[in-house]
Formats: structure tokens, sequence, C-alpha cells
């Protein structure tokens, strides 16, 4: 087996009565791509900002690359190769694209206490930044404002962004939201040229999709996890179809 | 000398090189530029004093564009670093330090200080709390000014000697002076065009955009934003040292609230995010006010509505509007 990435254990998280995260435990291997679903308020969102640090769990433990990341800073996981995409897509509105992954890549080639060069001028932001958008599709959208791209564009730029930081692991929130299914079609394809080269952790509402890309998938309803293993495994497990899947399966 | 095949398109957040404002500025430019000359013909030295003045507040104005303009963090208080850099000069004055190479570095270098210890708590809130922290904090060195007796309390100080500048520069030719503060706001313009083009000004920008998407892709903003802010304040303190000699005076009025809410005017009214956007607007504000007070003695009944109509129908100031933004 390839080595550990990830390994989350006993992620609690209560708000207030609501337990949203009851001792999570889940172990990603380098290059998988794993899927979480699970019902809507499941906890799928404060696995998710658990594991960037915008939530603080109440119990248990992080681990990324043998680090224990609990109580590391959001952007200090993202230096440390742990990037994110957003649900709502957050960008950066009055920026062009390129500025947008441009500032990605900055983030991620040491400090920013540089107030002379132009950062526009620099090519060793520039190109990966461009290499990034060509990577999902948008390298003709460069110059355009994020104002100004359409919903199922922005999602795309919100991977480019999250690729343009070189990550080990990629967080995707929900990357298919409100796509129209052309442009999922495009995604799934995209993600799927990244299986191996990068470690995913997909939390996604498109069963096709999930069940289409994912090496394994774990199955989280009201903050636990009841059942984790390879697409066909899931697709059979009789307490994930009671709970989540429903009689049909497969329907997103 | 760049090998990019094609630069990107500089829209939104960025200087675009676009002929109205460029001709606009070139005009101001010049126009400040033969100030000097036109007082020495017509004889009329006010207009040195009045242009003086606003080439010395479009650099405090300057300073707060950049924090409130691109760093999106709107200080209510940034008159009191006009305060701290002209109590600098005042205080050391009067006690017998008259070298300008003492009195300048301290007047930016306490302002920093400041900026560093209110930013520090500041920063850590947003909107309308960073409004009233900074607030807070120019009211109080406000009052401590006033408390301060052996320097004038509430009447204020006057300075006998400008700072020197061991003949190198003569303070007291106000031709000198004003050609100095001039110079000054040039280089401020171009140093801010430099910071807020470069790798920390792209942060600072995010970070007003966006900033949990910032610290999302891995920027620590906090200190950014916090050396952002030392920044400014440390120019505004240089501000407030050629305030207090140009006015050849200090008293606590120089930081009270309705002055840095007028800088806050000023930035609006010039266009926020503009480089020349400060100085246009200051130019603009001082020029009306002086105006409409030789009309009436109501001219603030007229310039506080006139202002008002400005922010709201004007999206991006008099820069907005010659670039052809309207709001909406």
């Amino acid at each position: 087996m390839a080595d550990v990435l990830l390994e989350i254990d006993g992620l609690t998280k209560r708000f207030g009565g609501v337990v949203a995260a009851d001792g999570i435990s889940l172990m990603l291997p380098a290059g998988e791509l794993h899927a979480i679903i699970g019902p809507n308020g499941a906890g799928k969102s404060t696995l998710i900002g658990q594991l960037t640090g915008e939530v603080t769990p109440d119990g248990g433990r992080i681990c990324f690359d043998r680090q224990d990341i609990t109580n590391v800073p959001v952007y200090r996981r993202s230096q440390l190769g742990l990037a994110r995409s957003f649900q709502v897509t957050t960008l950066f509105p009055d920026f062009t694209a390129l500025d947008n992954v441009v500032l990605s890549v900055q983030a991620h080639s040491g400090h920013s206490f540089r107030f002379w060069r132009d950062a526009r001028s620099e090519i060793t932001l520039s190109e990966p930044a461009r290499a990034a958008l060509a990577r999902v599709g948008l390298a003709e959208r460069a110059a355009t404002l994020v104002a100004d791209l359409s919903h199922g564009e922005r999602r795309q730029l919100e991977i480019a962004m999250a690729l343009a930081g070189r990550p080990r692991m990629l967080l995707l929130d929900e990357p298919m939201a409100g796509m129209g299914p052309e442009e999922s079609i495009r995604l799934v394809e995209m993600l799927r040229a990244l299986k191996g080269a990068i470690t995913v952790m997909l939390i996604e509402h498109d069963i096709d999709a999930v069940f289409a890309l994912a090496d394994r998938i774990s199955v989280l309803v009201y903050g636990r996890i009841i059942a984790t293993g390879d697409p066909a495994a899931i697709r059979s497990d009789p307490a994930v179809r009671e709970a989540y899947l429903g009689e049909g399966a497969a329907d997103g | 000398m760049s090998p990019t095949p094609k630069p990107p398109v500089k829209t939104g957040w960025s200087i675009g090189i676009v002929t109205p404002r460029i001709g606009l500025n070139i005009a101001v430019i010049a126009t400040l530029a033969v100030v000097p000359a036109y007082a020495a013909l017509t004889g009329n030295a006010f207009a040195l004093t009045l242009f003086t003045r606003v080439v010395i507040l479009a650099i405090a104005a300057l300073s707060l564009n950049l924090i409130m303009g691109f760093g999106g963090m709107v200080s209510f208080g940034h008159a009191a670093y006009l305060g701290i850099g002209g109590y600098a000069v005042g205080i050391l004055a009067k006690e017998g330090v008259g070298s300008g190479f003492v009195q300048w570095p301290i007047a930016i270098g306490a302002a920093a200080l400041y900026a560093l210890v209110v930013g520090a708590l500041s920063l850590r809130t947003r909107g309308v709390y960073f409004i009233m922290i900074t607030l807070a904090f120019a009211q109080m060195i406000y009052y401590v000014a006033i408390g301060l007796d052996r320097y004038g309390g509430d009447d204020g100080l006057t300075i006998y000697h400008r700072s020197g500048f061991g003949g190198l520069i003569d303070l007291g030719n106000r031709t000198v002076f004003y050609y100095l503060c001039f110079g000054l706001l040039l280089v401020g313009i171009y140093l801010v065009w430099r910071i807020v083009n470069s790798r920390f000004g792209m942060v600072i920008q995010g970070a007003r955009s966006n900033e949990r998407r910032m610290r999302a892709i891995g920027f620590p903003t906090f200190r950014y934003r916090l050396v952002c802010f030392v920044i400014a304040g440390a120019m505004c303190g240089l501000a407030g040292a050629l305030l207090a000699n140009h006015t050849d005076f200090i008293s606590p009025a120089m930081m009270h609230w309705t002055r840095s809410g007028d800088l806050i005017v000023m930035v609006v009214l010039g266009g926020m995010q503009a480089m020349f956007g400060p100085l246009i607007g200051t130019l603009t504000f001082l020029v009306l006010e002086e105006g409409l007070s030789r009309l009436t003695e109501y001219s603030n009944l007229i310039l506080g509505p006139l202002l008002l109509v400005v922010a709201i129908s004007i999206h991006g100031g008099i820069d907005g509007l010659i670039m052809g933004r309207r709001g909406g």
C-alpha cells in the first residue's frame, strides 16, 4: 500500500447539541481519489472546514504527511500542500482570471514582502498560472475579469487556483455544484486526468460522477462514517442503501 | 523587457493606460508645477499657501488610499498620523532640536510605531468595528495632545524655526518648501504605484477582495495588512511633519476626527484605487472649500451636500467620472 498522506483520527466537533463530526477516522493513501458522500447535514462541510483549518475540532487528530496539523493555521496548511476549492465560488471578483491564479502561485513561492518589482511581469508567477488555466481549459479567458466569467468557468477557475499551488492534496468541496451537464462531463474528465498524480478528497452530490471517479468512497451520515470501500462495495452495502442511496440507488 | 507574449489586459484593479485619466493627471501636475511662478507674477501669496496645503494633505490622502482604496482598510483615524508627525516636529523644536534630519525621521518613526500598535489591535476586526477602533485611538491621541500643557495644550504651540537641514534646503523659503512638498508627493505617488503592483501589493489587494480566500490559498494576510498599515502611517507622519512646518504651528485640531473624515472624503472624491485620485480629490476639496468660503459664510452647507452627491452618484470619484464609470 502506498504511503498514507492524510490520516484523520477520531475527529469530533459539536455545534451546541448537534454533533457534526462524531469520531471520524479515515486514511488516504497518496494518489487516491477518495469521495465523501452523504445526505445534507451529514457533516461534510464541517469535515472540510476541519481539514482546511477554518473549523477547530473539539477532539481528534489530523495528520498530513505524518505531521500533526490539527492546530496549524489555514494559510500554513495550504503552504504544506493541502489545497481546497470552495463549494460556493469565492474568488477575487475584481481580478482577472489570470491574476486569481497568479495569486495562488505567488502564495507558494516564498514570502511576499517584495515591494518593488511588478508582480505581473514576473514570468515565474505568470507561467505556472497560465499552465494551470490551460489545464482546466480556461487559457482563452486569462484576461477576463472573474465578474464576467460564467458560473461553470468560475468553478473551473476554482480548480485552476487549487492546482496552481502545486498541492499534494486537493480538497474539492462540491466542484460540480450548479454546473450544466456538459460542464460536469468536462470536469469529470479533468479530474480523471489528475487521478494518481494528486491525492484528492472529493465531496460531491453528483453520485454518477462520484462512482465514475472515486477509488474509494466514504459515506458520512450524522457526523459518522458508516461505510468506506470501493464503489462496488458501497453500491451494494445495505446500510448505505438504506441511509443514503435509497431504493433507487445511484440516483443523485 | 519581459518576453511574455501578450501582457494581460490591465483592467479593474490596475492602473490602466487611458487617455482622459493621463490627460487630467498631466494637467494637474503641470498646474501644480507652475503655482509658485503664478504666485510670484500675480503677487498672490495666498495661492502658494493654499497649494502647499493641497500638496501636503495630498500626501496624507495618498497614504490613506493605500490602506483604504487598495487594502480595503477604512481607517477613520488617519488624522492622528498627521498630528503625531506634526507634534514630533513641534515638540523637538521647542526642546531645542531644530534639525530636520532628527525631527523628520522621528516624526515618521513615531507615526509608524503608532500605526503598528493600532494596526495590531484593529486589524483583527472588520467593518464597523475596524472603523470605530481606529477612530477611538485617534481620539485618544487627540486628548493626549490637549493634555500636553507644556506644548500648548488645547491652544497649540507655535513653531519659531522650521526644520533645519544644515543649509542644504531652506524651508523658510516658501517656494523651496513648496517644491520640496511637491517633490515628496510625486515620490510618494511613485512609491505607492510600485508597492501596489508588487507582490506585496497583490496580497494587499487580494485581501481586500477576499481575505478568507487569501488565507485558503496560503497567505498569512494579517502580517501583510499590518505592514501596509505601518507604511501608510509612516507616510502620513511625514505629511504631518510637513504640515507643522507649513503652518509653523501645531495644535490638537490637526488631528480632530473631522480631519480624518475630510481625508476619507478627499480619497473617495478623487477616486479610490486611482494613483492620482488622492491628489485630485484633495485639490478639488480644498479649492472648493476655499472658493465657497469666499462666496458665502455658509460654505459647508453647500460643500457637504455637494460631496454627498458626488459620492453617491459617481462610482470611483472624479477618476471614475473621467473614465466613464457611473454609479449604479
